[in-house]
């Protein structure tokens, strides 16, 4: 309970934090449009292979920001020493562990919510199975990046050429999550005939489950040395 | 002579025979005809590189359990050295097999590369080691490193099968797994010699490259005035 506590104090410093540095997000909302933008130069103005291809850009686009969004959070952390002082209080490491991750995962997640629109108007995308199961599946897919995504930055952020390590370690290991997210995405936008949401939204439940637990359970040891 | 040593003599020495056996005695597939002799060194690069990566596991495993129970570091640093060279080494055979299996792959399906789910994982997994080697060589202080290591290490190895599942799901191509069931006895013995060889050499690789990894941390420490 008194984690709990703790928790819900911590989340509400980090959204604190996140509002006053509010210029940053739309930063990283530009860098993501961008993106997109970029992307379509890849295929050419073919509109139907835009179309086809529009949840994968959606999810590099939400990738790359990811890794921005991330190391930008982390390195606040360690300006000035703050998350020393932090762990100077009698704090439990995965109330901290999870107050980050929670708002690492609303700012993702209201990033890609964001973009939704973006990608529709530019490479009109229909959104056969309704805009929800789309904003549901942003959602999950940020909470799969996030959690292996605070405890890597935590670590990069504190290491030389943190910028180059958090993609490298965090890229190959959200594979899993990333393939499910596009492929939910694919099929909310292009429609559903074979009822495959469920097994690929599972998919990314199944990471979020495990890696919400494990990154949990190993981000005390990190602020032990 | 230390037994890693021997092992890894051991281990040369019987690969030289594995593969001329490999080569000269054992017969060339019905189907495949010789290109199929790649078998006898690309399987045993595929059961070294998990045994590597196993005991990666069991190094990182060993170093948290000592951090938990507030040890780390009094002794310890033996696992810290066995992650090292055990992700070191794993790497190497892990990109030789996907280099083994490109050559394989280039004249039995026509491509190099197929996104099927087995390939796709080990070019995953080695993705996922080649980062905790670049993560040691950014951090300077011992301690923070092992640590940082260990935790990454753990993830990483966590992974491995959902990464397996997740591709599998989304395509499939690569034959069968190679066991005593599908293979003929005159290309068992090859195969499992080398299986052995193989083993033998990157555990001997693993002795030699982790008293290494020792040397130069004490190295570094006696540098900086600090104790080992």
């Amino acid at each position: 309970m008194e984690s709990l506590f703790q928790c819900v104090a911590l989340a509400q410093k980090e959204l604190m934090v996140q509002w006053r540095t509010r210029a940053r997000f739309g930063s990283v909302l530009v860098f993501g449009v961008t993106s997109l933008l970029v992307f379509s130069f890849a295929v050419g103005p073919d509109s139907s292979a835009l179309q086809a291809h529009a949840a994968g850009y959606l999810w590099l686009a939400l990738l790359l920001m990811s890794t921005l969004s991330l190391q930008e959070a982390a390195r606040l952390d360690v300006q000035n020493g703050a998350l020393e002082a932090l762990v100077l209080l009698p704090v439990d490491g995965r109330a901290l562990y999870y107050a980050k991750a929670l708002v690492n995962t609303v700012t993702l997640g209201g990033l890609g919510t964001l973009l939704i629109p973006v990608v529709v108007a530019l490479y009109d995308a229909p959104v056969k199975e309704g805009a929800l199961w789309l904003i549901a599946t942003v959602w999950l897919g940020s909470a799969a990046l996030v959690a292996p995504g605070t405890l890597y930055a935590a670590l990069t952020s504190r290491a030389r050429a943190g910028d180059v390590l958090l993609p490298l370690l965090l890229f190959p290991l959200v594979v899993p999550a990333l393939l499910g997210s596009v492929k939910a995405t694919e099929v909310v936008m292009l429609g559903d005939p074979m009822g495959r949401l469920g097994s690929w939204l599972g998919l990314v439940l199944a990471f979020d489950v495990l890696y919400w637990s494990l990154c949990g359970l190993l981000y005390p040891l990190l602020l032990e040395d | 002579m230390k037994l890693t040593n021997v092992l890894g003599l051991l281990g040369v020495a019987m690969y030289l025979y594995g593969c001329y056996d490999g080569l000269f005695i054992a017969p060339a597939d019905r189907f495949m005809g010789d290109i199929q002799r790649i078998m006898y060194v690309h399987v045993p690069s595929a059961w070294t590189t998990m045994v590597c990566f196993t005991i990666s596991l069991v190094a990182a495993l060993g170093w948290v359990a000592g951090l938990v129970r507030g040890k780390a570091g009094d002794g310890r640093w033996g696992w810290d050295d066995w992650l090292e060279s055990s992700i070191e080494v794993g790497v190497i055979f892990g990109g030789l097999l996907i280099i083994q299996g490109m050559i394989w792959a280039k004249p039995t399906w026509g491509v190099y590369w197929t996104w099927d789910p087995r390939l796709t994982t080990v070019a995953v997994m080695e993705l996922m080691f080649i980062a905790v080697l670049a993560l040691r060589g950014f951090v300077e202080e011992a301690q923070r490193r092992a640590t940082w290591s260990a935790v990454v290490t753990l993830v990483a190895y966590v992974n491995v099968p959902l990464v397996y599942f997740s591709v599998q799901w989304w395509s499939s191509l690569h034959q069968a797994q190679s066991s005593s069931d599908n293979v003929d006895p005159a290309m068992q013995l090859p195969l499992a010699i080398n299986a052995f060889a193989v083993m033998f050499i990157a555990i001997g690789l693993m002795g030699l490259r982790a008293r290494l990894a020792g040397l130069t941390r004490v190295a570094l420490l006696a540098d900086v005035g600090g104790e080992a």
